[in-house]
């Protein structure tokens, strides 16, 4: 699979590989078919009017983020709900979030990839993209939940006047090195692999501007044999880089909780058990854009019911981890015979919040079991409504985990509830809205879906069956 | 010459009225100033002028709900924009000090002695000054009533002293005048005085113990004989008054001896916290039990505490016994105990003792009489006088008169029955007799009863002055209103409550041009010329005998007591006249019939509405209820079910036809169908801090039921938003306030080796606390560690808190704000939990199961301070990302704030939660007169950063320089923390820890010392003494929290956990 597929090869593909799965691609396409119903969402065809309206309501949002950003960095986190004992509230929820769901991209990318799984192929792009995106979102709001936001380097070690560095043994060190770490490999990682692609686009952009911009993104990419060999090594070996980060970055989250003293954070479970959630959104994320994407643009044939199902089964493996992980919460506590943590337990589940956790109960633990039925896995509405089920089980989650372990600690006392503001639900809504608003961007100007590695997979399927 | 009937107050009838309709009440048409200003203030001329002048505010005027703060600002732009013409400060050369003032350090603060008075008596205090501004209070330990120590009110004078919302001008019906133009107003008005002899010259005061005043009265109304004097202390003491009358027929006032008393029953008196002397009183009281439990097995005598009364008090809280029974029933309590003591004249009638009642009369009964010489009865003064004449009849025939009680010579100028003092100058108002008033302080058009309709008669004065620290309800309605100088500007003096003199010296010039009271008195006598210093030191020099010329004076302002000035001890007979016992317990009979008791307390923060201006009063919380920002209706569970109500509610208060709104609250251990109507809300006049906040108790309070009124409660569906610091009253089970009974920790402790293994030997029963091991003395839990301990030497700082003598008067917190600049953050920041308080005290309850009391019916309460433990594996200190809290060799948890950048994880991490976060700018930086409150050797924070107790690491290194100056340790004692100092109990040690000799190490290797959350492995370096209960053993042990910690703590250890 060393040299390019050429576009004049135009043997339709075969039927896929045997009865025990669905297609990766649905037979009948050329290279050429491919690659005009990829890049002409970019380069020819009129943006469908939903495409309009979706990017219309993600810009209004993303103006509600500005806004509140705005605010908030005049006036100061008082603005939010959060108090003493809730120093963390929907800063840190929407945070982890939306790490979490910056999870899937990488994994798709960089782990399917080595193992070779070459369902991928479809969703590995928007998948990426979307990381990137979730990852920007993340990153922003433990900037902005800072008391003195302007002075958030001085968690970056630089070397200073003051002769001071952070300070290492924190875990919220950990998690500027984790993040900007993880951000910057995404960022390459999806960079690269667009650059076929760039030059794909260039060849057949009309207008003179798409010529220079697409021609300068794919930095002079000729197709040669030469380019297609380095191109795959360094790939490789990004992937290789961004495998260890899919562990990595969750474990540090979860390591932000572990290292407290806190009951309902101090848990030697968190690390895996934070992963495997992640991996557990970030996939609902993907299929929960995939679908209506896939609807769209007409992309039925390239993201099948196959990569549905397949993403299914994800899902619901992460799934039965996490319902692992609230049973073992549960169990330790009961088994250390530790009074604060048996309380903490009990509190979460008949204390005031009671409710955000049997909701989280029912999101993460009940419906997904709904997808060990092949009958669902196949109904496409059916798998979009448990994947939004599934996102908002998974903010429950960190909404537990955070507001009910702080709001009743040790000494009763200092306990109190916290409460949202309008600008806490302002600056949740509004980094939806600049998530949304990049993704709509991002389906407009650059290929949803690698043409060069549905090329290959046309051509591989053809040679499996010749 | 009468009052406009127009100038009635439009926002007076307002009870709980919103900040709203407060502000509603400014609608144009009361008065011809108002429409001018709007007029006014619509021209551009007008709103450049505020943007110049008021930057900052100015964006509001665009901003809806800005401007209400506008409207307020308008009023103050106004007076400087008449105020700018004359009142610019001439450009003058300035010449540093030729020769520096005397003492004078830049840097170094002075201290100078004086007084705070409250009620009219004096608290001596020595007042922290730096380069000429005054900026902490403490107290006076050579003064009898403070012995070192100061109450909340005391602490919070300071930021009284520079409220900018305190009258700064002479007014004249509203408008702005002069000190110039009222005394040539008096001057008109004398001649016409002294053709009448005074007739029609009507002085109103409060209670006056200034010796130097009242001699100006004396001398103004010899010149004056017909002129009358009125007094009027809306909380004075009548009952006492009468009730020491009623048994003695004498006017004497009650000195106590808490320190000699073995057993004391109090009726409804809150000696420990609102009684004139409380603090003394506080300070005896808890001697005793301090010197018995921290040297158990010597032998030294524990006190024993019994208290009745109707709504909890700190008195209750700190109780061994304590029984809630209504007010009206007490009287029949105390003639019960009466009878079984075999008093002469009490033959037992009363109501019939059954059950716990009869096992209680019992035990106190017994341990009185098997006290003869050392037992104390005393009633409070919300007690008719017929039970003060019932104490004083068992404190004589026990034989503790000149023991633990002494009648002395009224400390007061002139013992009046103050009711009726005011209810005479309102009848001589009605008609119109009342030519010239002259109100000296206080605030009688809030404060007077409602029947007596103060507000209404008041505009049948022909001219009323009026002189007091705020534009107040009376300042509205006067003609003239003189601002009064603060006590810390002022030249005066005052007794204390045993009679002792102290001169009070001012420690800077008045700063919105005050006058006191001296001079007011001085101008009606003809001598406006007269300074308030010339008044006071001819006065006292006149008194005072000394070799030197001055030398005496100058001793006694040095000093702060005036010697040989306390009161004589008077021998007094018991002899009430026949017949007077009977009608006197008759007299709260009235209104009978009506279903619910309601009782007229003060309020625990801000009095009787006099510091309702002072943020920092408004935001204590209220030692019991926890509440801030409003004052409620207290109501027992049990009255909440029967009456359907739930905390928040809005209930009808009525007395007769007096009616009030309030939200209630229910008050654990609340007698029942009985409601406290805390007093001191509701003010509709006084400054932006404490206006329209909470309702007003004395519209329902009547001259003939001043203190317990029967009345009748309505519910309503409206709810009334209520803040508290602290929702969950349990201790969850959890192991926080260890409390121990006395008997069984001195038996086990009489038995211990002096430095033996304390914790093994005591099995479940036993007091929980065990001995500290080593320097840090971190409790009964080794601390276990892959690492090595950090050794700590040369000073190691500790503290120790003992929770028997902290009677949680909220002293400390005050003095901890005002120590540490520490701002307050208003009613809504409150509700959503960001008060900043570094020092805050837990209360808990824990209930009884004694028949009479359910869970919440009559729990025990416990106060427990709680601050920044300094722990030496501190939680705080390893999640922070950029190290801004750190540990210094001395064992100090360090909070570095200018490298702090907000992520706030050291507060969730911090199983204390002591840290504070500034979520908003709550520092006001913008008003120039507060910055001269603040402390020059303490950090302003701003906001985004993390605060918390230093241990007021600013006096440390202030002792380390004194110290190393001198070449020498520092020594114990010499670093006094400003909790540690205002306490009045002295609750609070400090010290250093590796002081073999300091008493902070001894408390650490007592028996009852422990560390909280001990388990955790924090090892703070703040531990705490358990609480030792000295029940009376016929009275059913209850549950002692201790005794049950200790068995799980035993078996806590068996599992391994």
């Amino acid at each position: 699979m060393s040299h390019p597929p050429s576009e004049s090869a135009g043997a339709a593909a075969q039927p896929g590989q045997g009865s025990l799965s669905a297609p990766v691609i649905e037979p009948g396409h050329t290279f050429a078919s491919v690659t005009d119903k990829i890049s002409a969402i970019v380069l020819s065809r009129q943006s469908p009017r939903s495409w309009f309206v979706g990017f219309a309501i993600s810009f209004v949002l993303l103006m509600v983020f500005l806004y509140a950003t705005g605010y908030l960095l005049a006036t100061g986190v008082g603005l939010w709900g959060n108090n003493v004992p809730v120093a963390w509230a929907f800063d840190i929820i929407n945070f982890v979030w939306w790490i979490g769901i910056g999870h899937a991209g990488t994994l798709i990318s960089a782990v399917l990839l080595l193992l070779r799984q070459e369902w991928r192929t479809s969703i590995n792009r928007f998948a990426e993209a979307m990381t990137l995106f979730a990852v920007a979102c993340a990153g922003l709001y433990p900037l902005l939940h800072l008391g003195r936001p302007w002075v958030f380097y001085w968690l970056l070690p630089y070397p200073n006047t003051m002769g001071l560095w952070p300070q290492f043994r924190s875990p919220l060190v950990w998690d500027v090195f984790a993040v900007s770490t993880y951000g910057a490999v995404s960022l390459l990682f999806w960079y690269v692999g667009l650059i076929p692609d760039m030059a794909t686009l260039r060849d057949r952009a009309r207008r003179r501007v798409a010529q220079v911009v697409y021609g300068i993104l794919a930095m002079g990419w000729r197709g040669s044999a030469v380019h297609w060999h380095r191109y795959q090594v360094a790939y490789l070996l990004l992937a290789g880089l961004a495998t260890p980060l899919v562990v990595s970055v969750h474990s540090i989250v979860g390591l932000d909780f572990a290292t407290s003293l806190l009951p309902g954070w101090h848990v030697t479970l968190f690390p895996p058990y934070f992963v495997a959630g992640a991996i557990f959104s970030g996939f609902a994320m993907v299929m929960t854009l995939a679908i209506p994407l896939r609807a769209v643009y007409g992309l039925e044939d390239f993201i099948t019911l196959r990569h549905l199902g397949n993403m299914a089964k994800v899902m619901l493996a992460t799934g039965l981890i996490v319902a692992y992980g609230y049973l073992m919460e549960a169990f330790f506590a009961w088994y250390s015979g530790n009074e604060y943590e048996w309380f903490l337990t009990i509190n979460r589940a008949l204390g005031p919040y009671a409710a955000t956790y049997w909701s989280l109960i029912v999101c993460n633990v009940a419906v997904p079991q709904l997808l060990w039925f092949r009958a669902v896995r196949r109904n496409v509405p059916l798998l979009f409504v448990i994947a939004l089920v599934v996102n908002v089980g998974m903010w429950l989650e960190r909404f537990v985990i955070i507001v009910t372990s702080l709001h009743r600690d040790f000494l009763p006392s200092s306990w109190d509830m916290y409460y949202p503001t309008v600008w806490d639900l302002a600056q949740f809504a509004g980094s939806i809205g600049l998530f949304l608003t990049l993704l709509f961007l991002f389906i407009r100007f650059l290929p949803v879906i690698a043409i060069f590695e549905l090329r290959e997979l046309v051509h591989d399927t053809e040679e499996g069956h010749a | 010459m009468t009052l406009d009937p127009t100038r009635r107050d439009p926002r007076a009838p307002a009870p709980l009225a919103r900040a709203g309709e407060a502000a509603g009440g400014l609608a144009p048409g009361n008065r011809a100033y108002w429409r001018s200003l709007e007029q006014l203030a619509a021209t551009p001329e007008f709103r450049s002028f505020v943007e110049r002048e008021f930057p900052r505010h100015a964006s509001e005027w665009h901003d809806v709900s800005g401007r209400r703060n506008f409207l307020k600002l308008m009023a103050a732009s106004l007076a400087l924009a008449g105020a700018t013409g004359c009142v610019r400060e001439p450009a003058e050369t300035i010449v540093p000090y030729v020769r520096s003032p005397e003492q004078a350090v830049p840097g170094k603060p002075l201290f100078f002695a004086t007084a705070t008075t409250l009620g009219g008596y004096a608290r001596g205090v020595l007042v922290e000054s730096h380069m000429g501004r005054p900026t902490k209070i403490e107290g006076n330990g050579e003064h009898p009533a403070s012995r070192g120590a100061t109450d909340a009110f005391a602490q919070a004078s300071i930021l009284s002293l520079y409220d900018p919302d305190r009258s700064q001008t002479v007014m004249f019906r509203g408008r702005i005048d002069t000190w110039d133009r009222f005394l040539t107003t008096l001057a008109a008005e004398l001649p016409g005085l002294v053709n009448r002899q005074g007739k029609g010259l009507h002085l109103l005061t409060g209670t006056v113990t200034s010796p130097t005043l009242a001699d100006q009265i004396q001398r103004l109304l010899g010149r004056f004989p017909a002129a009358e004097w009125h007094q009027y202390e809306p909380l004075g003491p009548d009952n006492i008054r009468a009730g020491a009358r009623l048994a003695f027929d004498s006017d004497v006032d009650m000195l106590y001896h808490f320190d000699r008393a073995r057993v004391v029953l109090s009726l409804d008196a809150d000696f420990l916290a609102g009684m004139h002397g409380s603090l003394r009183y506080a300070r005896d009281f808890m001697q005793t039990r301090r010197e018995a439990a921290h040297k158990p097995g010597a032998g030294a005598p524990m006190n024993r505490l019994y208290v009745v009364e109707p709504t909890p008090s700190l008195t209750g809280a700190m109780a061994d016994h304590r029984l809630p029974l209504s007010g009206g029933r007490i009287e029949s309590m105390a003639r019960a105990v009466a009878a079984r003591l075999g008093v002469e004249g009490f033959d037992g009638a009363g109501e019939a003792a059954e059950g716990v009642w009869d096992r209680w009369l019992a035990a106190v009964a017994e341990d009185l009489s098997g006290q003869r010489g050392a037992g104390l009865i005393l009633a409070g003064e919300g007690q008719p006088p017929g039970v003060h004449a019932v104490a004083h009849a068992i404190n004589g025939a026990l034989g503790n008169v000149g023991r633990t009680v002494e009648y002395i010579e009224p400390v007061e100028a002139r013992p009046r029955d103050q009711r009726a003092s005011l209810a005479d100058l309102v009848r001589r108002m009605r008609s119109s007799e009342v030519e010239l008033l002259v109100i000296l302080g206080g605030n009688p058009v809030y404060t007077a009863p409602a029947d007596l309709e103060f507000a209404d008669n008041l505009s049948r004065v022909r001219l009323c002055i009026h002189l007091s620290d705020y534009y107040d309800e009376t300042s509205f309605l006067s003609h003239w209103h003189i601002p009064a100088a603060h006590e810390l500007e002022s030249w005066s003096d005052a007794r204390a409550h045993d009679g002792t003199a102290t001169i009070l010296q001012p420690l800077i010039a008045p700063l919105y041009g005050g006058k006191t009271a001296h001079e007011v008195v001085a101008a009606l006598s003809g001598e406006a010329q007269r300074t308030s210093f010339e008044i006071v030191e001819q006065h006292w020099q006149e008194r005072l005998e000394s070799q030197e010329p001055g030398a005496a004076w100058r001793k006694a302002l040095h000093d702060g007591i005036v010697p040989g000035t306390a009161a004589e001890v008077r021998q007094v007979q018991w002899s009430p006249a026949s017949g007077t016992m009977d009608d006197a317990l008759r007299e709260d009979q009235a209104g009978d019939g009506e279903p619910v008791e309601i009782v007229f307390r003060r309020d625990p923060t801000i009095f009787d509405g006099r510091f309702a201006n002072n943020g920092w009063l408004q935001e204590l919380p209220k030692p019991l209820t926890k509440l801030c920002w409003d004052n409620a209706a207290l109501i027992s569970q049990a009255t909440a079910q029967r009456l359907g109500v739930a905390n928040e509610d809005v209930v009808e208060l009525h007395v007769g036809k007096h009616t009030v709104d309030a939200p209630v609250w229910i008050m654990p251990g609340q007698a029942d169908d009985t409601v406290t109507v805390p007093l001191g809300y509701g003010r509709w006049r006084t400054g932006r801090v404490g206006e329209g906040l909470g309702f007003n108790g004395y519209a329902i309070r009547v001259s003939d039921q001043p203190w317990t009124a029967r009345g009748r409660l309505k519910k309503t569906r409206r709810r009334y938003p209520l803040v508290t610091t602290q929702d969950h009253w349990s201790m969850e089970g959890r192991d926080l306030v260890r409390v121990a009974a006395w008997d069984q920790y001195e038996r086990q402790a009489g038995h211990r080796q002096p430095n033996g293994d304390a914790g093994g030997g005591d099995a479940g029963g036993g007091p929980a606390a065990q001995a500290g091991h080593g320097p840090a003395a971190h409790g009964g839990h080794e601390p276990v560690s892959l690492y090595p301990e950090y050794p700590y030497e040369g000073n190691a700082w500790g503290m120790v808190i003992d929770q028997t003598a902290c009677i949680g008067c909220n002293a400390c917190v005050v003095a901890c704000q005002a120590e540490n600049n520490i701002p307050i953050v208003g009613k809504e920041q409150v509700g959503r939990g960001r008060e900043m308080h570094w020092l805050r005290i837990d209360r808990y309850y824990e209930g009884e199961g004694d028949d009479v009391a359910g869970l919440l019916g009559n729990p025990q309460t416990f106060f427990q301070p709680m601050l920044c433990m300094h722990c030496e594996k501190a939680p705080c200190e390893v999640v922070c990302p950029v190290a801004a809290t750190v540990h210094d060799h001395e064992g100090l948890n360090e909070m570095i704030y200018n490298r702090c950048v907000g992520t706030r994880y050291c507060s969730n991490n911090c199983p204390y939660k002591v840290r504070r976060f500034n979520y908003l700018q709550y520092v006001d930086e913008k008003t120039e007169v507060l910055k001269l409150l603040r402390n020059p050797d303490v950090t302003v924070r701003s906001r985004g950063v993390m605060e918390k107790c230093t241990y007021c690491v600013q006096r440390i290194s202030a002792a380390r320089i004194d110290a190393k100056k001198e070449n020498r340790a520092i020594r114990d004692g010499e670093v006094v923390t400003a909790c540690q100092a205002a306490c009045p109990t002295q609750a609070i040690v400090f010290g250093n820890i590796n002081d073999g000799t300091s008493r902070v190490r001894a408390l650490k290797e007592l028996p009852l010392n422990y560390a909280l959350l001990d388990e955790l492995g924090t090892q703070p370096r703040t531990t705490y003494l358990a609480r030792l209960v000295n029940r009376h053993p016929r009275l059913g042990a209850a549950p002692i929290a201790g005794a049950q910690r200790g068995e799980r703590d035993q078996e806590g250890e068996r599992t391994g956990t």
